[in-house]
């Protein structure tokens, strides 16, 4: 068995370079290219052997770091017109990498922020809908919720299962079925439960298809307690006749 | 209404609301006068202060909330079961850039971050914490996107006023020489944030 894990190491090429240039004490303002350089790919190899994902991004920063190199190499032209703004090679990198410093400074500090007011708890739930919606303490999930629930429990099928041919058929039918046992038993189901046990695509349409035609049949309620929690499903309490067949 | 009622009403109000309660609000349903809700105010903030009380007054995102003391975290997320995540570093980082340079394009913020933001754009935008503030009207016509009100909840601001100041050079003790070398970098760029600066306080959404 081979596991992949995926680590974000370090947020992109900069965060990299930012980090190498804190490690060697290097000034910013002069940093010593090919050192710089020969590190950063290091890292890349680095992160190629932990088969990690590396983004174009790192790559593209390594051809601006051999780009800049080659540069510094040349002797200074000195021709005339260019005489005089003869501009760094490496300014315009440093230049990107205080602005990111910037930012990633402020991000620890909003960080912090955060962190204090994570110990604070507040009420919760908007106290309008309650008084709009009388004495029932939901309301209804909107097809959109449905669908953004829905490809959420998509992204989490696991991915391997779908080299497997499996010959199992599942009807929107049977899935109506399932879900009207389950609620004889349950007087709610939590939406993520209903694709737990799923094992492909496929099995996942058919359980959501046949929660939309229980819908449309008004056999069941999907219902949110608050704006973005957790979608749940229960009976329709104005159908009489169960006719889940 | 004397001032022990309008305490009283104000109390009330805080404790069923789960936005913060902005104090013009108050002055306008209840018909008094804004001194004397900043008053109310004051006093049940000292209430709210003592050792014994579980409940905290904070100005927030332009009104004023009732939370739990802090120390209480411990007791609520057991209770809540450890909910309230906190957000990815990519996210926070992201998160950071809007807040500086809003309204700002996806691209710009991929200038600065130097990787695509595109997850943290959409977690972000999920959890209400920025949102699409329109679009520039350039080649393309990027999509602008710009902070919320909730943001300001989420990190206990008040106003964008009272976000960080942007170190510009924080690890470096200036030395006259170094000074010199910012002074070739900066082309200007770095002032954008601190002209636009004025601006904060104004583009608070509700």
């Amino acid at each position: 068995m081979k596991y992949k894990v995926k680590l974000e190491i370090f947020e992109g090429p900069l965060d990299l370079l930012l980090f190498l240039i804190k490690k060697e004490e290097i000034d910013i303002y002069d940093i010593p290219v090919a050192k710089i350089t020969d590190q950063y790919l290091e890292y890349i190899e680095m992160m190629k052997l932990l088969d990690l994902d590396i983004a174009g991004e790192f790559i593209v920063m390594a051809a601006t770091l051999m780009q800049i190199k080659s540069k510094m190499l040349l002797p200074p032209d000195e021709t005339p017109q260019q005489e005089m703004e003869q501009e760094d090679p490496r300014s315009e990198l440093v230049k990107r990498l205080l602005e990111y410093r910037r930012f990633k400074d402020a991000a620890d500090e909003l960080a912090a922020k955060e962190a204090v007011s994570s110990q604070l708890f507040t009420r919760k739930t908007e106290e309008r809908p309650l008084l709009e919606t009388e004495d029932s303490p939901f309301f209804e999930a909107s097809i959109f919720d449905l669908l953004t629930a829905f490809s959420k429990v998509l992204k989490e099928v696991p991915k391997d299962t779908f080299y497997r041919v499996v010959k199992d058929e599942f009807t929107v039918g049977e899935k109506m079925h399932d879900i009207f046992h389950m609620l004889v038993n349950q007087t709610r189901i939590f939406f993520s439960r209903l694709f737990s046990e799923a094992k492909s695509k496929l099995e996942i349409i058919a359980t959501f298809l046949a929660v939309l035609e229980l819908i449309r049949l008004k056999e069941i309620l999907v219902i949110q307690q608050d704006p973005f929690s957790e979608i749940e499903i229960i009976k329709n309490p104005e159908t009489v006749k169960p006719s889940g067949k | 209404m004397d001032q022990n009622e309008l305490r009283r009403v104000l109390e009330a109000f805080l404790f069923i609301s789960s936005a913060p309660v902005p104090v013009t609000q108050v002055k306008e349903v209840l018909g008094v006068d804004e001194p004397l809700v900043k008053k109310a105010i004051e006093d049940l903030k000292v209430k709210y202060s003592g050792e014994d009380s579980s409940f905290r007054l904070y100005e927030i995102a332009g009104g004023y909330r009732l939370s739990t003391a802090p120390e209480l975290a411990p007791y609520l997320k057991k209770w809540f079961k450890g909910q309230k995540s906190r957000l990815s570093r990519a996210s926070i980082e992201t998160l950071s850039i809007v807040a500086y340079k809003q309204p700002v394009t996806r691209s710009e913020l991929e200038a600065i971050r130097g990787v695509n933001v595109e997850g943290p754009l959409d977690t972000l935008l999920e959890r209400g914490l920025i949102r699409i503030t329109g679009r520039r009207e350039t080649v393309g016509r990027p999509i602008l996107y710009g902070t919320t009100r909730l943001f300001l909840e989420h990190f206990g601001l008040n106003t964008l006023k009272d976000l960080p100041i942007l170190n510009e050079f924080s690890e470096f003790d200036l030395s006259e020489e170094e000074r010199d070398k910012i002074a070739q970098l900066n082309t200007g760029a770095y002032d954008a944030v601190q002209e636009e600066g004025g601006s904060y306080g104004d583009n608070q959404t509700s």
